[in-house]
Parts: C-alpha cells; sequence; structure tokens
C-alpha cells in the first residue's frame, strides 16, 4: 500500500557494515532537505544539512569535515559553484556531487570546473545513491 | 469498515491519482522511504510543500499585477515552484510550471496568466486529492494497529 520499502541492511552493505559515511546536504529548498535527508538516513545516520552555499562553507571553515556534500547549484548568499570553488581553495577534500534541476548537459562542465567530483538531476534517487557510493568504494 | 475493505480503497485511490497524472515516479521514490520509523514521511513531504508554495503563489499573483510584467522574477518563482513540485512526484502542476516558464521566455503574459490559472486548477485539485488519500490511509493504519495482538 505504502510502496516497498528500501532494506537499510542492504543499503549499508554498499558501504561497508564498519565504515561510517558522514555527508553535508546543501540546499535552499526544504523540501529538497528533507527528502535528501530521509534517502541518505538508508545509508548513514551522519547527515547534516545546511541552507546555502555560505553556509556550508563555514561549517566547514570551523572545522567539520565531511566524506561527502551534496551541494544544489542555485541558492541564496552563496550559490553551488562559488561554494565548491571556495571549498577547494580551503583545502577541502570532500567527495562534492552537485545536484540541480536546470539541465545538466549543459551545466556538467561548469561543475567539474568549479571542482566536483560529481553531478546529478535533481531529485535524489536511491539508484542515484547506491550508484555513487558504489563508485566511490571502487576508487578507494 | 471492514479492513480489507479499507485497504483495497487506499490502494485503489493511490492508483488513481497515479492513472489521472497528477503523481509520477517520484511520488513512489518518497513512498520507499517512509518506514516504522518514518511512518507519516510522505505526508509531512506534502504538507511542507503546500505550505512552502502558497507563499510562492502569493509572490506570483502580485507580480501578475504589476505592469510591465518583470518575467524575470516570475521566471524565477516558477522555477523554485517547479523544483519543489518535481521532488515529490506533481506531474501536472510541474507540467503547468514548465509551461509557464516557457511563455516568461517567450514575453507572453497573456500565456502566463492562462497558465498560471490553470496550474492553481491542478495545485488545489492534487491538494484536495492528497488530503482525502493520506485521511483513508490514516484510517487503514489504525486499524491496523488495532487489530494487532496486545
Amino acid at each position: 500500500m505504502f510502496g516497498k520499502g528500501a532494506s537499510s541492511s542492504k543499503s549499508m552493505e554498499i558501504i561497508g557494515s564498519e565504515k561510517k559515511i558522514s555527508v553535508l546536504i546543501v540546499d535552499d529548498d526544504p523540501i529538497i532537505r528533507k527528502i535528501h535527508s530521509a534517502l541518505l538516513s538508508k545509508f548513514t545516520k551522519e547527515i547534516q544539512e545546511v541552507k546555502n552555499g555560505k553556509e556550508a562553507v563555514d561549517l566547514c571553515r570551523s572545522g567539520a569535515s565531511f566524506d561527502i556534500i551534496f551541494i544544489d547549484k542555485e541558492m541564496p548568499i552563496m550559490n553551488g559553484l562559488e561554494a565548491t570553488k571556495e571549498l577547494r581553495a580551503m583545502g577541502v577534500n570532500s567527495t562534492i556531487v552537485g545536484v540541480t534541476s536546470c539541465d545538466l548537459s549543459s551545466e556538467r562542465n561548469d561543475f567539474i570546473a568549479a571542482g566536483q567530483n560529481q553531478c546529478y538531476e535533481k531529485p535524489l534517487t536511491i539508484e542515484k545513491i547506491k550508484s555513487l557510493l558504489s563508485e566511490l568504494n571502487k576508487n578507494n | 469498515m471492514e479492513r480489507s475493505q479499507l485497504l483495497r480503497q487506499v490502494a485503489h485511490q493511490r492508483q488513481t491519482l497515479f492513472d489521472e497524472g497528477l503523481l509520477d515516479e517520484q511520488f513512489v521514490q518518497l513512498e520507499e522511504l517512509q518506514d516504522r520509523t518514518n511512518p507519516n514521511f510522505v505526508e509531512e513531504i506534502v504538507t511542507t510543500y503546500y505550505q512552502d508554495t502558497s507563499r510562492l503563489i502569493l509572490n506570483i499573483e502580485q507580480e501578475l499585477e504589476r505592469r510591465p510584467l518583470d518575467y524575470g522574477r516570475l521566471d524565477g518563482y516558477m522555477y523554485q515552484f517547479k523544483g519543489s513540485s518535481t521532488s515529490f512526484g506533481a506531474k501536472k502542476v510541474k507540467a503547468e510550471c514548465s509551461l509557464f516558464r516557457e511563455y516568461c521566455r517567450a514575453g507572453n503574459g497573456e500565456g502566463c496568466m492562462r497558465t498560471f490559472q490553470q496550474l492553481n486548477r491542478e495545485y488545489a485539485t492534487l491538494k484536495r486529492k492528497l488530503e482525502a488519500y493520506f485521511q483513508l490511509a490514516r484510517q487503514a493504519r489504525l486499524t491496523e494497529t488495532a487489530s494487532r495482538p496486545g
């Protein structure tokens, strides 16, 4: 009646049951933050959320570090591309994943040039997260 | 109402939302995130959506009364509206948002106003049908709790 229901244990297998992945969600849309947080909670409990690029930069500057940063492109105060450039300039080595509602193909170059590792069209799905985490596991 | 009858009704109402093109696959993705620790997740998302977008609707209404129309500003509001609508699978509302943005890009004020009226209709219809669905689904969950052995 309410859908199949994702199995958390299957999701945790993807990242290895011992390793804790920490993620930061950066998006000005509270609905997207809520959805992405619920989605990522199937894979990890270490999740933080902020509303724009400046809050993300300030958080990292204050000493917080994350394995993966999911960053929206269009945000007030500081957008995703600016924040990515700033984070990389600060020496942040996290995997940075751009998330956008715009046409991805035209923006991919902008994302990569800014220093992002990957980009997806909004909204994220369980499949996109699984494929991202598998890719990260392979590279590690 | 007998429990199995209630469950059949819930399933039927849910399917109708998809058959009538009101919702798409993204809604199913959200349902998959719902579980015992988060049993009202989908309803919470929809509630947040309607709270958030009511503000946007007001802003757009005000903008549509200005002369000349600021298409850039209108497009900006509608970009947000479309993003939120896409995130939970509001298929018809999303389509009207896209159409509105096309009219903005073409500088077509009449088209914008016509589309906005249609968008409001789709938005209200979806809200009404989702509220009815969630109410029935809540009833079904209550009968499930009641029928569990103590």
